[in-house]
């Protein structure tokens, strides 16, 4: 929508676009099938049955980050994987969001003092949208990552870039 | 063969090469000296009364009071089943130990002898700095030639195991841990 950014005061006309353009994203965030260590358990435990991540559109894994519009980082990140992981994001079409989920990627986790392969955070190389903490967290804190991102979503306009749109582009 | 009959072989037969023998203990194993390392190792897997046909493990220890650092392989024969089906055994284990100085870290590889010892090398040498020379998998840089790393990536500096490894600062341009702060709020 780039097209349309800035060029219109916030009013009427696009509120409802706005409403049925973020319910629309909401309800359909699809993610990148990928984990890379033990909270990747627990996410494929949010998509399966017993949590079932998809009652909020969430539960299409795509096989290709081309089709994903959301990235959970789910483990611990060490700097071999940097390189790679941010080439995924690259490759996901905007708009695109990124749940930081498990204490590792929050901020390094056990690895932050004394491990010298680890990303201290995926924030130092993704903007990430929602933190998720717990080592690992439990299903049930995964969906709240998703309902708190839910609602970040819902508050985007068409008319303005989005702060994770820009950050990106930077 | 038990231990003691291990290491009186090996004595007999390489005589200087062994430079020590433990055989008491949990770990038996004997010292060979880095020379001749490649030698012992072809005896060990080919002679009939030894029969070293798996490579368990090579671990490597870092001894910095010493100024030496310490390559270990762990050796099994073993023994197939008498009856069709059955479990494998084992005839008998062994050690040895290799020791070479911590600057200048060189011994033989062993890849040809045992193939498995080519990840293990790999790995010693990305962790500890541990050389192996004529490594199926040897790439030649500022380091010279040595065995690719496995573990961490291609350009990373230092040796992470070591007793003395001071934590990088930044990797690609991506910051590290440096004293109490976190990264991300230094830069703020």
């Amino acid at each position: 929508m780039s097209f349309m950014v800035n060029r219109f005061e916030e009013g009427l006309m696009i509120t409802s676009v706005d409403w049925a353009l973020n319910w629309a994203r909401q309800c359909s965030l699809w993610p990148v099938t990928f984990g890379l260590a033990c909270c990747a358990i627990e996410m494929m435990a949010t998509g399966a049955d017993r949590w079932d991540i998809d009652r909020f559109g969430a539960g299409a894994y795509r096989p290709s980050p081309r089709q994903s519009d959301l990235m959970i980082v789910a483990g611990t990140v060490t700097y071999k994987m940097a390189s790679r992981l941010v080439r995924l994001f690259n490759q996901m079409p905007e708009p695109k969001w990124v749940i930081a989920m498990g204490a590792c990627t929050v901020g390094g986790g056990p690895y932050y003092k004394y491990g010298y392969h680890v990303v201290k955070g995926v924030d130092l190389i993704l903007p990430v949208d929602v933190y998720v903490p717990g080592c690992p967290p439990r299903p049930e804190s995964l969906l709240e990552g998703l309902l708190r991102l839910r609602d970040k979503i819902a508050h985007n306009t068409i008319a303005k870039a989005s702060p994770s749109q820009s950050e990106s582009a930077a | 063969m038990t231990p003691e009959q291990i290491a009186k072989t090996l004595q007999d037969k390489f005589d200087q090469a062994i430079v020590e023998a433990r055989v008491d203990g949990l770990h038996p194993h004997v010292v060979v000296a880095a020379d001749r390392w490649h030698e012992v190792a072809l005896f060990l897997r080919d002679d009939e009364r030894m029969k070293f046909d798996w490579l368990r493990a090579i671990s490597g220890v870092d001894r910095m009071q010493d100024g030496q650092l310490e390559a270990v392989f762990d050796l099994h024969a073993t023994q197939p089943s008498a009856e069709p089906g059955g479990l494998w055994g084992e005839r008998h284990s062994f050690a040895v130990k290799i020791k070479l100085p911590r600057d200048n870290a060189h011994v033989a590889s062993v890849a040809d002898v045992w193939p498995a010892a080519e990840w293990h090398e790999r790995e010693a040498y990305d962790l500890l700095g541990i050389v192996f020379d004529g490594n199926p998998d040897t790439v030649t840089d500022h380091d010279g030639a040595h065995p690719r790393r496995i573990l961490c990536p291609d350009d990373w500096v230092g040796h992470p195991l070591r007793k003395d490894y001071q934590f990088p600062e930044e990797y690609q341009g991506i910051p590290g841990w440096a004293g109490d702060d976190r990264p991300l709020d230094k830069k703020k």
